[in-house]
């Protein structure tokens, strides 16, 4: 570990925006007094404890359990979402990442089934569409078997695990130059399909979501494989060639 | 008032069945007539609404986020306890009910527990079907492991995320029934009132996080499904939206609140790190299977590195202290024993608050690949926080606020005082008595959600005639006028100090006097300086913005002040209670260093009641009676 008392002063460059069809434009702040220890997101608390001192409006963004699993927090910094570093959302990427006087860039996701709601923060409900399409097994509350009269061969579990691990942040579509949600839903498709109970509806939920995805304005897959390099909890694109393949099978049933 | 949980009598192993048989039944047709309001999309809000929009109600529900998704049950990583004996170890439905008795050191209801215990085993079938990707072994069977307060293997696991992949269970059970249209969600809305009207719980007003509009649901009954409240701590784990808000709120109409000084301080947590630090990261309690707890024997070895300090010189001291569960002791135990050596002097890392879990014997024992395996992602986050690799040295751990055993009184039926108010997990009080055991919070959110509240709100409807959703009471007006004022109120003082300032002030206030050792004068000393820091935030706060916009210090500015106004709550449970049990530890009252109960005095719920701004609350009680489980030294030695 390094000098705790070293502190860093960096220039911020940031989108604000009041709402969804207000244009919206770059701000320069400055943030000092930064340590390496601080997270991203207590960087720009501390920008925001000035603002709000100097009777600023602070610079809005989503943020909830700041430990990389809710997915609630969304920024592209300097291009990349979440920051670029690997396998790490916003709130887990610390200011040892950056040096004394870098400038840096922040911005929303950018993407048309995403609308800006305010400066960094956007709605993402249409990732919530795509899931009531049919991510789930329609199973009743209670009446179901004992767990372990379905057995579950451990690669398939572990496969299943390895889709289910995204957090539905939303970097995928963001890191995308098509703006698309094939790896969100290709992950939803793959959790599913690789599971004896997700079986019986494979085709048909692979088909609703295929639909519900382009119903709400998500791009399509041109094989960039940015969604890989922007995920947070490292989904495979292997999930989006399992959804083709699914999809494909479910045009002959 | 004497309370009466209305608990059924007769052979514990009974109770439930037949009260499931004596509650009435809505009659299919009659359900859709019937409109539910479930506030909160964690495992309990989120299975509760599921579940009632399938059994044919109309159900509203509401989150504060932007997805029902994302509520805090989400980082769990541990696991999900179930009495289902797959491993052969001498686990059962009456050694789950036995354990989280005596692990809630006597505090909680019986039949409670005992229904808590039943149910488990239908949770993991439950998310089974679901698709949850649980552990499995090579032969495809559900695999486990232990947790801390009990001596079998009874806890269900995803990876290090346990709690997403349950949560995500849930979710879609929920996101079935909002695409069937018997669920209406509303994200990105905060309950800033109950509706009370003639007596009962009627709807709720919200603030629509977006446009800032305020707006009135009616119902037939609302069900809190907000969580827990150890957030007034400041630094928690919790997410930084967790609040007692909407509990508060429901208080302040009339609902009793219990016991809030049973707060859970979890063990092992990364340290903090600096003033600027906006919250703290939990390590799994699952951790403890793998990992021993040491400090240095010496002081002078404590600035060493790690590594350096020889065998003989480590305390273990979880070993020491409690040889039959070792590392595995619960929560409470672990926190204090923590504590008490860094009290001692020799604690490690920035000022002495910490102490080391340390995974070397077990990466000798079975390889660093198999830790990988079971851990990783733990190991992974460690690291991003700390820029130390726990494989290669110890992990530095210190204690630090986690869950709340307390909250909102409720009856057998989850009904809190106010009819057609219902309160489901972490947000009411009812199981996990003064300390929770790990991998029970999870239990609890899906058993209140999946298997408890469909059948008792059954009851509680079949009483009542559906009223509708129409918001023209005059109290639903009288709701908003007055929400409308506080929020005009809060952006209107213009003062000097951030809102985040306060909340600092009084997390420091509440850790140092009332977190993990408590005393008669340090809770008294609270008791004067809240109401002062209460009185400076109404004079001196600074709100930026409008009422009439997204507005996040706004949001936080609420969420403040309702800590300042519960904090004093907590203080004075705490106060008035002469004996140390599970979490409340009265330093007063301990035998050689053990919590030291007063079941003479103390052996009852205290669940207090609102009696208008800066008024003494009144106390009432609930007795507990143990007729199961017999009142004993809880003991892990």
């Amino acid at each position: 570990m390094s000098d705790h008392h070293k502190t860093m002063t960096l220039t911020l460059i940031v989108w604000r925006q009041k709402g969804p069809n207000d244009p919206g434009k770059f701000e320069t702040y400055t943030a000092k007094g930064i340590t390496e220890h601080h997270s991203f997101l207590e960087m720009l608390d501390v920008v925001n404890e000035d603002l709000i001192k100097s009777g600023k409006e602070p610079i809005c963004f989503d943020h909830d359990c700041r430990e990389g699993i809710c997915g609630m927090c969304s920024q592209v910094i300097n291009g990349a979402p979440h920051g670029g570093q690997d396998r790490t959302t916003v709130c887990q990427l610390h200011m040892r990442k950056f040096k004394d006087g870098d400038t840096i860039y922040i911005e929303p996701w950018r993407a048309r089934a995403f609308p800006i709601i305010k400066d960094l923060v956007v709605d993402r409900s249409a990732l919530d569409t795509i899931v009531q399409a049919g991510a789930y097994v329609s199973c009743h509350t209670g009446g179901v078997p004992d767990g372990n009269a379905i057995l579950i061969p451990k690669p398939a579990a572990d496969e299943s695990m390895d889709a289910a691990e995204c957090v539905g942040c939303g970097a995928c579509v963001a890191g995308c130059p098509n703006g698309a949600a094939m790896l969100f839903t290709g992950a939803k498709v793959s959790q599913f399909a690789v599971l004896p109970q997700g079986k019986p509806e494979a085709a048909a939920r692979v088909k609703n979501l295929v639909d519900a995805m382009a119903s709400c304005g998500f791009g399509n897959c041109t094989n960039h494989y940015e969604c890989q390099v922007a995920c947070p909890k490292g989904i495979n694109v292997k999930f989006i060639a399992r959804m083709n393949r699914e999809f494909l099978k479910a045009q002959f049933v | 008032m004497i309370l009466d949980g209305k608990c059924p009598t007769g052979p514990i192993q009974q109770t439930w069945d037949k009260h499931r048989f004596d509650l009435k039944l809505v009659n299919p047709a009659n359900k859709r007539k019937y409109n539910i309001i479930v506030v909160g999309t964690g495992l309990a809000g989120g299975a509760a609404a599921a579940s009632l929009g399938e059994l044919g109600y109309n159900v509203q529900a509401f989150c504060y986020q932007d997805s029902p998704r994302r509520a805090h049950s989400i980082a769990a990583q541990g696991g999900i306890n179930a009495a289902k004996n797959y491993p052969n170890d001498g686990d059962s439905i009456y050694r789950l009910f036995y354990d989280t008795i005596k692990g809630g050191d006597f505090r909680a209801r019986e039949a409670d527990v005992w229904r808590l215990a039943q149910v488990s085993n239908n949770i993991i079938d439950q998310c089974v079907a679901q698709g949850v990707p649980f552990a499995r072994d090579y032969a495809g069977y559900l695999d486990n492991r232990s947790f801390g307060g009990a001596q079998v293997s009874r806890t269900f696991y995803a990876r290090g995320q346990t709690g997403q992949q349950l949560l995500l269970g849930a979710y879609s059970a929920l996101s079935r029934q909002i695409k069937l249209g018997t669920v209406k969600m509303f994200n990105r809305r905060e309950m800033l009132d109950l509706v009370v009207v003639d007596g009962v719980a009627k709807g709720i007003t919200c603030r629509n996080l977006i446009t800032g509009e305020l707006e009135s649901y009616a119902a037939d009954a609302v069900c809190l499904c907000t969580g827990g409240y150890v957030n007034v701590f400041y630094l928690s784990t919790n997410a930084m939206g967790c609040s007692v808000t909407a509990n508060w709120k429901a208080h302040k109409k009339g609902a009793f609140f219990a016991n809030p000084c049973y707060t859970q301080i979890h063990p092992t947590c990364i340290p903090q790190a600096g003033d600027y630090q906006s919250k703290l990261t939990l390590m799994s309690e699952s951790l403890r299977n793998d990992g021993r707890c040491w400090v240095p024997k010496r002081k002078e070895d404590c600035g060493k590195h790690p590594n350096e300090v020889p065998e003989e010189d480590r305390d273990y001291y979880l070993e020491r202290k409690y040889p039959s569960f070792g590392n595995l002791a619960p929560r409470d135990i672990a926190s204090r024993a923590a504590k008490e050596q860094c009290d001692d002097g020799r604690g490690v890392g920035p000022g002495g608050r910490g102490v080391y879990l340390d995974f070397s014997t077990s990466i000798k024992r079975v390889g660093a690949d198999t830790i990988k395996e079971r851990y990783g992602n733990l190991f992974e986050m460690y690291e991003k926080i700390t820029d130390e690799d726990g494989y290669k040295r110890p992990m530095r751990m210190y204690p630090a606020p986690h869950y709340s055993m307390g909250g909102l009184w409720v009856d057998y039926n989850l009904q809190s005082n106010i009819p057609g108010l219902f309160v489901l997990g972490e947000a009411n009080f009812s199981v996990h008595g003064a300390n929770r055991l790990g991998a029970s919070a999870l239990m609890q959110g899906l058993a209140d959600g999946y298997f408890v509240i469909p059948y008792t709100i059954g009851g509680y409807l079949a009483t009542v005639k559906p009223s509708g959703t129409n918001t023209d009471h005059v109290e639903f007006k009288k709701s908003i006028e007055d929400v409308n004022a506080y929020t005009n109120k809060l952006l209107n003082v213009n003062g000097k100090k951030t809102v985040s300032e306060f909340m600092r002030e009084l997390g420091g206030l509440m850790w140092e006097n009332c977190g993990m050792a408590r005393t008669k004068e340090s809770l008294e000393t609270n008791l004067k300086k809240i109401p002062a820091l209460r009185e400076e935030f109404w004079k001196n706060v600074k709100v930026t913005g409008s009422g009439k916009e997204f507005n996040q210090d706004l949001e936080n500015a609420g969420r403040t002040a309702d800590f300042l106004e519960f904090a004093e709550l907590m203080c004075r449970d705490a106060h008035h209670r002469n004996e140390s049990c599970g979490g409340h530890f009265r330093v007063e009252y301990q035998d050689q260093g053990e919590a030291q109960r007063d079941d003479a005095n103390y052996c009852y719920v205290g669940a207090w009641e609102y009696k208008g701004d800066n008024k003494t609350p009144e106390l009432h009680k609930e007795p507990l009676k143990f007729d199961n489980v017999h009142l004993a030294v809880r003991s892990y030695k």
